[in-house]
């Protein structure tokens, strides 16, 4: 028996009054055309309570953004009512990646390391101008043109920068995403193995790889 | 007044005879640097120099180097300590090789960029078009350029940390950085033995996009780039082309301008306050700065319709009239917010003792060491040094008011940070000598429709959240830019870093980079 997911609930913002809810909904047919079992999808659900109630973003600001970005950490615009407060330093402890500001060619590397270095299920909002396409600085030698040119991306948020209110409305749409994600057999699956295959689990050479890797 | 420069030009063997007489005779501070392509003319330099202690009267030397494909021209950083990585600015962007620079290395970009972006035959663009996906691999070796005896070029190279430096990143990604600076820390145990910046994780090249950019339209960058001083910048800029072209705004424009700057710096000096508090690991200080900062931000809003990025001076006058509650909301804030607000920072975290073990003596920097490297405003007065630009060459109102310029003598991080705190009292005075008396008249110039400044070059300098901000501008006639270049406030306050750290803790280079308040975007530019 399979249970269908619903459209994802916020509180005080009814759903008519969202934007974009298409893709939403296209979203939630995608995952319902799978089917999900009686038994695990209450499980699912309450995990996507908890998890989109607790988005930690990591502490990761390249300009302007990023000082709007503490406006809306302090006391007047206060994301704690969200549940988003605990800005983490490290990317191993971080939910979402803000990407707050001009990504240029140089820091390009770096934003795509901090994205692998975050632990699954992982998120990322590109917020202004800057991130969503180049803004003001589209026509730059060394500016690279839109965040999704090297990240995957989950939420614009346009402005420059946004206003801490259109902040909190795209942490909003994310929180809607991920209420709806299935957790078991999905998101938390294990990232296939690149070696055991190639050369054949057991091997001495696994084992050496295996710990080479770790020590990288 | 006007703001018109004419450099003498120098020969390229005579430069540092010159440069070398001009500062025995007074003129000891290195205002700014600009790197030029003049295209048939070759590349070459400007150098702004300036009288520090006396009447900060200005002097700007041209020297245009022989080679057109291989620039080369003598270094100066032996005379000023910013001067070094000035020229490396310029070498990044331009390719002339300074000889005898201890450290020719690339300043912004990355080390396997390929050309000079600023040059104007260079298309930046076509020989990097791909994103890099490799991490960047930044070599450990300085190049140091010397002509030999037959006239070649021979490049030394020497390591840049000793052999068995113990070397530790701290950035690109880190939060006390204030954004995405990089700095290779040479370290033992916990001292911090020697510091060396890497940039240009930000660069946008906005000087190069403004080349190709109509006058009105170069505006819209200023405000991204000290976005703390975005009022300060784009007065900067406005100021230089309206008096490039003669234009006189209305005394209504100069008052609000003023008035605009200094709620930008009360804005930026609570910022400053904030951000050192949450880096020293005060949360509450963090909450109350953002609470009374975010009073000004309402006052810039109903005027402008922006909160951080402001867009409101423009060319001969300002965006819009001020708000019927302008008056109103002003005086709200510098009256009863910012009192009751600085007695509150003072008494959670001024007098706080590990504040106070932890700033006082800290990094200081003396009076010599500020002038050489250039560091202007609060680190500059910290140390003793009289560099408000406000005082000693007044633009806008500044010359109607009365106001004291803050100066400490040690220069170290709690002087820094208390400069910082006397000057919101200062900003507020200024604003109350004006507040009640803001003149009538127009708030816009009648303008062509095509802006068009002049042929010849120009720079202006206010006085920034930061420091001087300093303006060049060369122009052609034309109705955009042959070269813009800004004086950045943050880039000597980097540079000084490493002087100032050395022989601290690493837990000290937090204080330090915090009281020095930059701002990486104005720094990479």
């Amino acid at each position: 028996m399979a249970v269908r997911k619903s459209a994802p609930v916020i509180n005080n913002i009814p759903y008519e009054e969202f934007n974009d809810n298409a893709t939403l909904e296209k979203l939630i047919d995608e995952l319902n055309a799978g089917g999900v079992s009686a038994a695990v999808a209450p499980l699912d659900k309450l995990i996507d309570w908890g998890r989109s109630n607790s988005l930690w973003p990591l502490t990761f600001a390249t300009s302007c953004c990023g000082i709007e970005f503490m406006a809306v950490a302090a006391a007047r615009y206060d994301m704690a009512r969200f549940g988003f407060e605990i800005t983490r330093n490290s990317p191993r402890q971080g939910d979402v990646l803000l990407v707050n500001g001009t990504i240029t060619t140089k820091m390009a590397p770096v934003v795509k390391r901090l994205y692998d270095q975050m632990c699954d299920p992982k998120y990322v909002v590109a917020v202004g101008g800057c991130a969503i396409s180049g803004g003001p600085f589209t026509k730059s030698y060394h500016v690279v043109k839109g965040v999704d040119k090297i990240l995957p991306v989950d939420v614009y948020c346009p402005g420059c920068p946004p206003r801490p209110e259109s902040f909190l409305y795209a942490m909003m749409q994310l929180q809607r995403k991920v209420r709806v994600e299935n957790f078991f057999g999905t998101t938390n699956r294990k990232q296939k193995d690149p070696y055991k295959e190639t050369i054949g689990f057991g091997s001495e050479n696994y084992a050496e790889l295996l710990n080479q890797q770790e020590q990288a | 007044m006007s703001n018109k420069i004419n450099p003498i030009v120098v020969a390229p063997e005579e430069l540092h005879e010159k440069l070398a007489a001009l500062k025995a005779e007074g003129y000891d501070f290195l205002e700014c640097l600009t790197g030029c392509d003049w295209e048939e003319e070759g590349l070459g330099v400007v150098y702004s120099l300036t009288k520090s202690s006396t009447t900060f009267e200005m002097t700007h030397i041209k020297c245009v180097a022989n080679d057109k494909e291989n620039p080369t021209l003598p270094t100066v950083s032996d005379l000023w300590d910013i001067a070094n990585i000035y020229e490396r600015e310029v070498y990044d962007f331009y390719g002339i090789i300074f000889i005898g620079h201890p450290d020719m290395r690339r300043l912004f970009l990355r080390e396997d960029w390929v050309g000079f972006p600023m040059r104007k035959n260079d298309h930046p663009e076509e020989k990097n078009a791909e994103i890099p996906s490799t991490n960047e691999e930044i070599s450990d070796t300085r190049h140091k350029y010397m002509i030999d005896a037959d006239g070649k070029l021979v490049c030394e190279d020497s390591p840049v940390f000793a052999e068995d430096a113990y070397v530790v990143n701290i950035g690109p990604q880190h939060p006390s950085t204030h954004g995405v600076l990089h700095l290779r820390t040479a370290i033992e145990g916990e001292r911090v033995k020697q510091i060396d910046p890497h940039l240009g994780y930000i660069h946008r090249g906005i000087e190069k996009l403004s080349e190709n950019m109509t006058y009105p339209q170069t505006l819209a960058l200023t405000d991204r780039m000290d976005y703390l001083g975005a009022m300060q910048t784009r007065h900067a800029l406005c100021m230089c082309i309206e008096q490039a072209m003669g234009i006189e705004v209305s005394p209504r424009v100069q008052v609000i301008r003023t008035i605009m700057d200094e709620l930008q710096r009360i804005d930026s000096h609570i910022l400053f306050f904030s951000c050192l508090c949450q880096d020293l690991g005060a949360t509450t200080a963090f909450l109350y700065g953002f609470r009374d900062r975010e009073e000004v931000l309402k006052i810039f809003e109903k005027t402008t319709g922006g909160r951080l990025i402001i867009n409101y001076n423009m060319i001969g006058g300002v965006a819009h009239d001020l708000h019927p509650d302008f008056v109103k909301d002003v005086k709200h804030f510098i009256n009863e917010t910012m009192p009751k607000g600085l007695k509150e920072y003072h008494s959670i975290f001024t007098g706080n003792v590990i504040f106070r073990n932890r700033s006082i003596g800290v990094g200081p920097l003396s009076r010599e060491q500020v002038i050489s490297y250039g560091c202007t405003g609060g680190t500059g007065r910290a140390a003793g040094w009289h560099c408000d630009l406000r005082k000693h060459r007044p633009y806008a109102a500044y010359n109607q008011v009365k106001f004291n310029e803050i100066t400490y003598e040690s220069g170290d991080s709690m002087d820094r940070y208390m400069v910082r705190l006397k000057e919101i009292e200062e900003s507020c005075e200024i604003i109350r000598q004006l507040i009640d008396n803001i003149p009538e008249g127009p708030i816009q110039e009648k303008l062509k429709p095509i802006v068009k400044v002049p042929e010849g070059c120009y720079y202006s300098a206010v006085e920034g959240s930061r420091g001087i901000l300093g303006v060049y501008l060369e122009s052609k006639g034309d109705k955009s830019p042959y070269r813009l270049h800004y004086r950045s406030t943050g880039l000597p306050l980097v540079a000084a870093l490493d002087e100032a750290c050395r022989n601290y803790m690493i837990a000290d280079l937090i204080t330090i980079g915090g009281t020095m308040d930059y701002i990486i975007p104005d720094i990479d530019r």
